[in-house]
C-alpha cells in the first residue's frame, strides 16, 4: 500500500510493546511472587523477579489439602476440567442435535421451536439463580457434576451459531446425498459433521472458556469443597485469613487457573476468533 | 433448502434434549421467578401469600436499588469507554504493522481467557496496601491507596480490572472491523491527498461504528453479569455499597437475605433490562443488514 509511511512503523511497534508489556505485567507479577515465601513477601513491594521457592510453593498446592477448603489444588483443577468439558461437549451435543433437525427437517410448530431456544440466548443463569437453585435442589443435583453442568448448558448461542452454518451448506449436497439414499442419521455423519469441523472446534474453545471460568453458578451448586472449582477457590486464599493473606499461594493458584484455558486459547487462536465473532453475528 | 419429509419422529427425537434442558433448566426457574415476584414468603419458608404489586413497588422504591443501578451504569460506563478506547487504539495499530501481526494478536488477546474472578484478584495484588506495585507508584504521587475504605478507589479497582479483561474482546472485534474496510477505499482516499487522521475520522470510524454500537450492549452485558466474580473477589460490593451491583444485590438478597420476593422482583426486572438491550441490539443490527 503505497500512501503508508515508513517513518511511523518504528511508532507503531513501540506503542504495540507498550500495550502488551501493561496487558502482561499482573500476569507475570502474578508469577514472579508466586515464587517467592511468604517471609520474602512481608519485606515490601512486589517482587519483579523469580526467587527460588516456586517447586515448593507449587508443590504445597498441588500436593497438599488447601488452607481453608480442605481438597489439594489437583482435585479442582480436576473439578474445574469436568465442569467445562461437560458444558463445552454437552452444549455442542445438544445445539447440535437441534439445530440439525430445525435446518433440514418440516415439521409442526418448527418455528415455536427455534423461537423457544432462542429466546435463551442474552438471559444468562444469574438472572434466575434463586429459583434454578429450587428447581436443581429439587432433583438432588446439588453438589453433583450433573448440577453443575445442566443449568449452564440451557442457553441458545450455540444452536443459533450452528443453524446457521448448516443452512449455508449447499442443498445439491443434500439432493446428492438423498439420491444416495442416505437417511438423516447418515447424513449427518458423513456430510453435515465433516464439513461444519471448524464450527464446531471453534464453538469449542469458546465453551470450553466459558465454562472453565463460571464462578457464580459452581459457588452456589458446588457447596462442598469435593465438588469446588479452581475459580472459585482463590476467595478463600484471599478473603478469608484476618491477616496478610499468603500471597505466594493465591498466586500459584492463579498462575494454575490460568493456564488451561490461556493454552487452548493460544492453541487454536484460529478458532478463537472465528468462534467469537461467528457466536456474536 | 430442501428437507427429509417422510420423518415425522426424527426431528423431534433430535430436539428432545435440547428442549428438555431448556424447558427445566430456563423457562421453569424464569416463570418461577415470575410468580415469586407476586408472592411474600415467610421468615420460615412454609408459606406465602399473593401480594400483587407491592414487592415491584417495594423494590422500585428503595433507594438501595437505584443506588446499585446508578453504580452497574457508571460502572458500565466506563468499562465501555476504556476498554472501547484502547481497544480501538491497540486494533488500529495491529492493523497497521506487517510483521508480528499474529504474535501481537495473541500478545492482546489472551485476556479474554482469563476469568473475571481472577481479574480481579491480579489487580488486587497489583493494589494491596502492602505489596502491590500500583500502591507503591501511588504513594510517589501523594496518594494513598486503600480500597477497602474509599469507595471511589473500591470502584475503580473492579472497572480497572473490568477493563483489562474486556479490552481483548474488543479488540478481536475492532481487528475483525478493521480488516473488513476495503483497502482500495483507504487508497482512494489516500491519493485525494487525505492525511492519515483524516482518513481515520472519515472512512475508518464512521464504517466502524456498527461495531462499536454492538460492543456498547456487549459490554454493558458483561458488567451486569460477569463482574459479579470480580467484585466477588475484590471489594464484596463495598464500601458502603459502593460496588454493588445490581446482579450483586440480587444475590445478597436472595442468598444471605432469604428475601425470596424481593430477589425475583429484582429478576424479573433484570430480564426486562436485558430485553430492551437485546431489542435494541437486533433493531439496529437489521437496519445495518438492510443499509
Amino acid at each position: 500500500m503505497r500512501y503508508r509511511r515508513p517513518g511511523l512503523d518504528g511508532l507503531t511497534h513501540l506503542l504495540l510493546i507498550i500495550g502488551v508489556v501493561i496487558f502482561g505485567l499482573p500476569l507475570w507479577l502474578a508469577l514472579t511472587a508466586s515464587t517467592h515465601s511468604a517471609a520474602d513477601l512481608q519485606n515490601g513491594i512486589a517482587p519483579l523477579w523469580f526467587g527460588d521457592q516456586g517447586l515448593a510453593n507449587y508443590w504445597q498446592l498441588l500436593s497438599q489439602p488447601m488452607p481453608g477448603l480442605g481438597v489439594s489444588a489437583l482435585r479442582l483443577l480436576g473439578n474445574s476440567l469436568v465442569m467445562a468439558l461437560g458444558i463445552a461437549l454437552g452444549k455442542i451435543a445438544i445445539s447440535l442435535l437441534a439445530a440439525y433437525a430445525i435446518v433440514f427437517f418440516r415439521f409442526p410448530c418448527r418455528t415455536l421451536c427455534f423461537w423457544l431456544i432462542f429466546v435463551t440466548l442474552m438471559l444468562p443463569v444469574e438472572v434466575r439463580i434463586v429459583p434454578t437453585y429450587g428447581v436443581v435442589a429439587r432433583f438432588g443435583l446439588i453438589d453433583t457434576y450433573a448440577g453443575m453442568i445442566l443449568p449452564l448448558i440451557a442457553s441458545a448461542t450455540a444452536t443459533f451459531l450452528l443453524r446457521q452454518c448448516f443452512l449455508s451448506l449447499p442443498s445439491e449436497l443434500f439432493e446428492a446425498a438423498r439420491l444416495d439414499g442416505a437417511g438423516p442419521l447418515r447424513f449427518l455423519k458423513d456430510f453435515v459433521l465433516p464439513l461444519s469441523r471448524t464450527n464446531l472446534a471453534a464453538l469449542f474453545v469458546i465453551m470450553f472458556i466459558y465454562g472453565w471460568n463460571q464462578y457464580l453458578w459452581p459457588l452456589l451448586a458446588a457447596n462442598s469443597p469435593d465438588h469446588a472449582t479452581a475459580v472459585i477457590s482463590l476467595k478463600n486464599l484471599v478473603q478469608s485469613t484476618d491477616t496478610l493473606p499468603p500471597w505466594q499461594l493465591a498466586t500459584a493458584m492463579t498462575l494454575l487457573t490460568v493456564l488451561p484455558p490461556v493454552v487452548v486459547i493460544v492453541a487454536m487462536q484460529r478458532f478463537f476468533v472465528r468462534g467469537l465473532t461467528d457466536a456474536e453475528k | 433448502m430442501t428437507t427429509f419429509e417422510r420423518h415425522s419422529i426424527t426431528p423431534w427425537l433430535l430436539l428432545a434434549p435440547q428442549l428438555a434442558v431448556v424447558a427445566i433448566f430456563f423457562f421453569w426457574p424464569a416463570a418461577e421467578s415470575v410468580r415469586q415476584a407476586f408472592y411474600v414468603q415467610d421468615a420460615f419458608g412454609l408459606g406465602e401469600r399473593f401480594v400483587g404489586l407491592a414487592n415491584f413497588q417495594h423494590v422500585l422504591t428503595s433507594p438501595g436499588y437505584w443506588h446499585a443501578f446508578g453504580v452497574t451504569a457508571l460502572f458500565s460506563l466506563l468499562v465501555a469507554a476504556g476498554a472501547m478506547g484502547l481497544a480501538l487504539l491497540l486494533a488500529v495499530l495491529a492493523d497497521r504493522v506487517l510483521h508480528g501481526a499474529k504474535l501481537y494478536r495473541v500478545l492482546l488477546t489472551w485476556p479474554y481467557a482469563v476469568a473475571p474472578a481472577v481479574a480481579g484478584l491480579l489487580w488486587l495484588f497489583m493494589f494491596d496496601p502492602v505489596l502491590g506495585v500500583l500502591t507503591h507508584a501511588l504513594a510517589v504521587f501523594g496518594v494513598h491507596w486503600d480500597a477497602q475504605l474509599d469507595p471511589g478507589q473500591a470502584l475503580a479497582l473492579v472497572v480497572i480490572a473490568s477493563i483489562w479483561q474486556q479490552m481483548s474482546y474488543n479488540f478481536v472485534f475492532f481487528l475483525a472491523g478493521l480488516q473488513m474496510i476495503p483497502a482500495s477505499l483507504l487508497e482512494a482516499a489516500a491519493i485525494d491527498g487525505a492525511g492519515p487522521f483524516r482518513r481515520f475520522f472519515g472512512i475508518t470510524l464512521p464504517l466502524l461504528s456498527p461495531t462499536a454500537f454492538f460492543l456498547l450492549v456487549m459490554n454493558s452485558v458483561y458488567v451486569l453479569f460477569e463482574t459479579f466474580a470480580t467484585i466477588d473477589n475484590t471489594t464484596l460490593g463495598g464500601p458502603g455499597g459502593a460496588t454493588r451491583t445490581l446482579v450483586y444485590k440480587l444475590y445478597e438478597d436472595g442468598f444471605v437475605g432469604r428475601d425470596l420476593g424481593g430477589s425475583s422482583a429484582q429478576s424479573v426486572l433484570l430480564m426486562v433490562l436485558v430485553g430492551v438491550l437485546t431489542f435494541i441490539q437486533f433493531r439496529y443490527l437489521e437496519r445495518k443488514v438492510a443499509y
